[in-house]
């Protein structure tokens, strides 16, 4: 036998690029892996998990034991953690990439966070464990409640809310039992057309009728249309300040002032407190109520759509309404003041929002980040966040229209309209075509007042480079749009799928996995 | 104001005044103020009233600080907790404390999970997207229903929407409240009611072996929306809720059905199967941990014909423009981004991590290790249950029950809980504490055991028990 000496090619041959990649038998192609559902590859009789066995005793289950076939397949752990690794690669994340979304606040997270919020002194609390052994996680309640408060210029804050739309719920509940403590029946409430969808809905929820504040041409509050609105029926104002065109409210104070004489109160939604925080405090503007997204301007993890944590900062006239439960500071000791104890001091509380204090393993990360960045670093989080939304705005109004960018600067996010795009082009082509060029799209569609909007917010936590890049690929895709360049309506091409069937998916919805089901849907 | 403050970091560079999550440095805003034709980052403020325009930091606050100082900072405080894993723990009333294998918290860490947000942008966040259309069916399939959507904020919330929906479906504004529903559930749904304007009919829990499934049956009338009961319920106790569910149909009600403890439904019937027209629950003991409360996972189930009344986000499956399946959110109309003031509920955000945390257990455990996972607590709980009603002083009151039981003491539950906190056993919640106004069950003790505890917790629960009630 000899041995072979030719050895292997080592220097490619040169590609033909007009030649199309040819098909695969497996429909992978190399690092973009196709991933079947668990109801396709796993079975109900494997399992990745084993146990110790179980005590042989004498069932205590009545007749209810469960006899049927749940369906529930099992997969190895190694085949887990390939079925999600791969899952994991068909997601865009901050962790890939610069995520503009307006009004969503999409920063990096950093990891100390995570390390901190994993410690088992934090993690592994049960929220019942008696108060005592739980000092130093009120200590951490108590701690990121003083620096909400301090930084807001508020009196009080409630923990509890589960996320912002919840921190909606929990202002507006406080307002009402305000005004019903003072025997003062009031039905509306006033929110701008550029409101985010939550602010109606929660309004609805809480019973209100909800009426629209038209905007100015340069998009904010209509002061006078406000004004004349106010009046004994009104419970309470909201307001996004900056708001949703990414601009700040010039007459907050004098608004508030209205509201308050009308014996109205003022809800800020806080979604855009990044924009601001440590340059302005929302008390020094009137504000009696506001949420403030731990997940946005804290940094806590989107995680795919949640878990958020939206704490509610009030005023001293909303401060006695606020939900159970909460911890207060008795001498050298930390107190959750729950049913048992609230009758004492705090009576007038509109009850409880959730089952327990409020989403912990958020307040971990939140005041992690917060000391970590210090009043120092948070003022200038607002400055740089504001200054990269500015330098989009302005690299870019050349070749985009920027409805209000002639009534001065933004805040953290530089918004823009369609206007100008050749016909039939819209605001979802250059979205699509801005994922081909691996960034995540901008907020498309909102706010409502703007034809097409494009809602872009950079935040803080992008480098100059990152934003020279987007900024190239905005204008590229915005180029291509008004030149009516029509492989702009195919993007996009190099995602894991292209453009999805919304349509086909609500008219006839496949929500679980059986079988042929969406074939049946098809037909 | 702040105890423990962290000093200002020696030697920052004041002329960058950089902290290490921000990249800009003083050269790059300088050139991108050029850019923008502003002088300083001052004069991109100039919207907000001078009045209100903070000069310098706010005082009284600490600077920033390095990553291993803030570590070690928050370091000091968590070891000022005694962490279940430290103790004899038995814990349970709606969170339940079980093992979480290793491999979840790692995928759940992934950069392309943890950091991405709500999946609106369909073609780059199909990860995403099939997780949710995989939980969707677990969670359908777990609580026997034929749908469920992509999680609420927790099992409370989840609770109070139900009842939302209940109204909705059938126009009517009375919903009877199980006594043996969690407080908490029940606080939740009293706060609500007093805005929505439902009307919710609802006592404490007797001590007693049975549940109030007959005087439930007996309380339906032509008003009433829906019942709520909780299976296996605040005190453990289960029943069949068939009965139940028939008698709420005759008149017209939907029966809700609240999951706390959702490995319960390794063993025991599915509450879809019963005849509950919603079942709702708190995922948290698959997948997420006991963090002091939060964050958790609702899990929010119904039957297919009230799909287009539910809460919350729904994930669909669909084919892109080259015929492939994918999936999308769907039925948004329902939802407040679209329907603004007309929609079924304001959530926005829910809690998408933890489902994603509970669908991998799943995923890991499959049916077999579900049910072998049941098996191991029932059995635990059983092995338990008669060791301690061995202890002078106890009764046990539960004639049935899953992982979870109410002892009954000869001393208030709440002082005997304290007592054994200070011997370094968490030995269980008191009913005291649960339910502050009703005094005539204080001496009840409710003790759950997962596969956590060991013999040895056991026998070291009945022997501080015995000196206690000594």
């Amino acid at each position: 036998m000899t041995m072979l000496k030719e050895g292997r090619p080592t220097a490619p041959q040169a590609v033909n690029e007009a030649d199309s990649a040819p098909a695969t038998v497996t429909g992978n192609r190399a690092l973009m892996l196709e991933e079947a559902l668990i109801f396709e590859i796993g079975s109900t009789d494997t399992t990745g998990v084993d146990f110790a066995e179980a005590p042989k005793v004498a069932s205590r289950l009545g007749n209810l034991a469960r006899t049927d076939g749940i369906g529930l397949p099992g997969l190895s752990e190694q085949e887990t953690v390939r079925h999600y690794t791969r899952l994991s690669r068909q997601n865009y994340a901050i962790d890939l990439g610069l995520f503009p979304l307006g009004s969503c606040t999409m920063k990096h997270n950093p990891r100390l966070n995570e390390k901190v919020a994993r410690m088992p002194g934090f993690a592994d609390l049960h929220p019942l464990a008696p108060q005592s052994t739980v000092q130093g996680a009120l200590a951490v309640i108590h701690e990121l409640a003083q620096w909400l408060v301090t930084l807001t210029g508020m009196h009080s804050v409630a923990m509890s809310p589960k996320a912002g739309a919840h921190g909606e719920l929990c202002g507006l509940l406080a307002i009402r039992s305000a005004l019903e403590a003072r025997g003062d029946a009031r039905s509306v409430i006033l929110v701008p057309e550029s409101a985010h969808g939550t602010n109606p809905a929660t309004a609805a929820f809480c019973g209100y009728k909800v009426e629209d504040i038209p905007a100015t041409p340069d998009g904010r509050v209509d002061l006078e249309a406000l004004k004349a609105r106010l009046g004994p029926d009104v419970a309470a104002v909201m307001i996004t300040n900056p708001n949703t065109c990414g601009l700040f409210e010039r007459e907050m104070k004098t608004i508030s002032d209205a509201v308050h004489a009308a014996g109205a109160f003022v809800y800020c939604d806080g979604a855009n407190f990044n924009a601001i925080v440590g340059r302005v405090r929302p008390g020094d503007l009137g504000v009696d109520a506001m949420h403030i997204n731990l997940h946005k301007t804290f940094s806590t993890p989107h995680g795919g759509g949640g878990p958020g944590s939206g704490p509610v900062v009030l005023s001293e006239a909303l401060t006695p309404f606020a939900p159970l439960p909460f911890v207060e500071k008795q001498g050298d000791r930390f107190v959750l003041v729950e049913e048992e104890t609230v009758e004492d001091h705090h009576a007038s509380s509109f009850g409880r929002m959730v089952a327990f204090h409020g989403q912990m393993g958020m307040f971990t990360r939140a005041l992690t980040y917060i000391l970590s960045h210090g009043a120092d670093g948070l003022r200038q989080v607002a400055s740089d966040a504001v200054l990269n939304a500015n330098y989009i705005l302005r690299s870019l109004d050349d070749v985009l229209d920027a409805p209000f960018g002639g009534s001065g600067p933004c805040m953290h996010e530089a918004l823009f309209s369609d206007k100008g795009l050749a016909e039939g082009f819209t605001t979802l082509d250059i979205a699509k075509g801005l994922i081909d060029e691996g960034f995540h799209p901008m907020t498309m569609y909102f706010p409502l007042v703007v034809h097409g909007a494009m809602l872009v917010e950079p935040t803080e936590t992008e480098s100059k480079a990152a934003l020279d890049q987007f900024i190239l690929a905005l204008r590229s895709l915005a180029e291509r749009a008004k030149a009516g360049d029509e492989a702009l309506k195919g993007a996009p091409y190099f995602a894991p799928r292209r453009r999805l069937d919304e349509t086909l998916a609500a008219r006839k919805p496949v929500l679980t996995w059986t079988e042929g089901a969406l074939a049946q849907a098809a037909e | 104001m702040i105890d423990n403050v962290i000093p200002a970091r020696a030697g920052m560079t004041k002329q960058e005044n950089n902290m290490r999550y921000l990249p800009l440095t003083d050269t790059d805003r300088q050139d991108m103020l050029s850019v923008i034709g502003a002088s300083s980052v001052d004069d991109l403020f100039v919207d907000v009233p001078a009045e209100a325009r903070l000069s310098d930091k706010i005082a009284g606050l600490p600077d920033h600080a390095s990553e291993l100082a803030v570590e070690r900072h928050m370091a000091a405080l968590a070891r000022k907790n005694l962490s279940a894993g430290e103790a004899p723990f038995f814990l349970g009333a709606g969170a339940y404390r079980h093992h979480v294998p290793a491999s979840v918290d790692h995928l759940i860490q992934r950069g392309e999970f943890l950091t991405a947000y709500t999946p609106y942008q369909p073609e780059i966040a199909q990860g995403t997207l099939q997780v949710l259309f995989e939980f969707q069916t677990q969670v359908a399939r777990l609580l026997g229903c034929d749908v469920a959507n992509a999680s609420m904020y927790d099992g409370s919330t989840a609770c109070w929407e139900a009842i939302g929906m209940a109204r909705r479906i059938t126009k009517r504004g009375k919903a009877i409240l199980s006594s043996g529903l969690h407080p908490h559930y029940v606080s939740v749904a009293n706060t609500m009611a007093k805005f929505t304007g439902d009307a919710l009919v609802h006592q404490a829990p007797t001590l007693d072996a049975a549940t109030d499934i007959d005087a439930l049956i007996a309380g339906i009338d032509k008003d009433t929306s829906c019942v709520v009961v909780q299976y296996p319920d605040i005190l453990g106790r289960i029943a069949d809720l068939t009965p139940l569910a028939d008698a709420a149909h005759a008149a017209g009600a939907l029966l809700v059905a609240v999951v706390t403890e959702p490995v319960a439904l390794g063993a025991i019937k599915a509450p879809g199967h019963m005849g509950a027209d919603i079942v709702v629950g708190e995922g948290q003991s698959i997948g997420v941990g006991l963090q002091f409360g939060g964050p958790y996972l609702g899990l929010f189930g119904c039957k297919q014909k009230y799909v287009r009344q539910m809460p919350g986000r729904l994930c669909g499956e669909t084919v892109d423009a080259a015929g492939k399946r994918g999936f999308v959110l769907t039925l948004s109309t329902r939802e407040q981004h679209i329907r603004r003031e007309k929609a079924t509920s304001n959530i926005c955000t829910n809690s998408g991590l933890c489902a994603l945390a509970f669908s991998i257990h799943m995923t890991l455990l499959g049916e077999r290790g579900l049910r072998e996972l049941a098996t191991l607590n029932h059995g635990l709980a059983v092995q338990a249950a008669d060791r301690l009603r061995q202890v002078p002083g106890v009764t046990l009151l539960n004639d049935s029950f899953f992982n979870e039981f109410t002892l009954v003491l000869s001393k208030d539950a709440r002082d005997v809980v304290r007592n054994l906190a200070d011997r370094g056993v968490l030995g269980g919640v008191s009913l005291g504490r649960l339910f502050p106004d009703a005094s005539e069950i204080g001496h009840g003790l409710v003790v759950a055991v997962t596969e956590t505890v060991t013999v040895e917790d056991i026998e070291t629960l009945a022997k501080a028990l015995e000196e206690e009630l000594a």
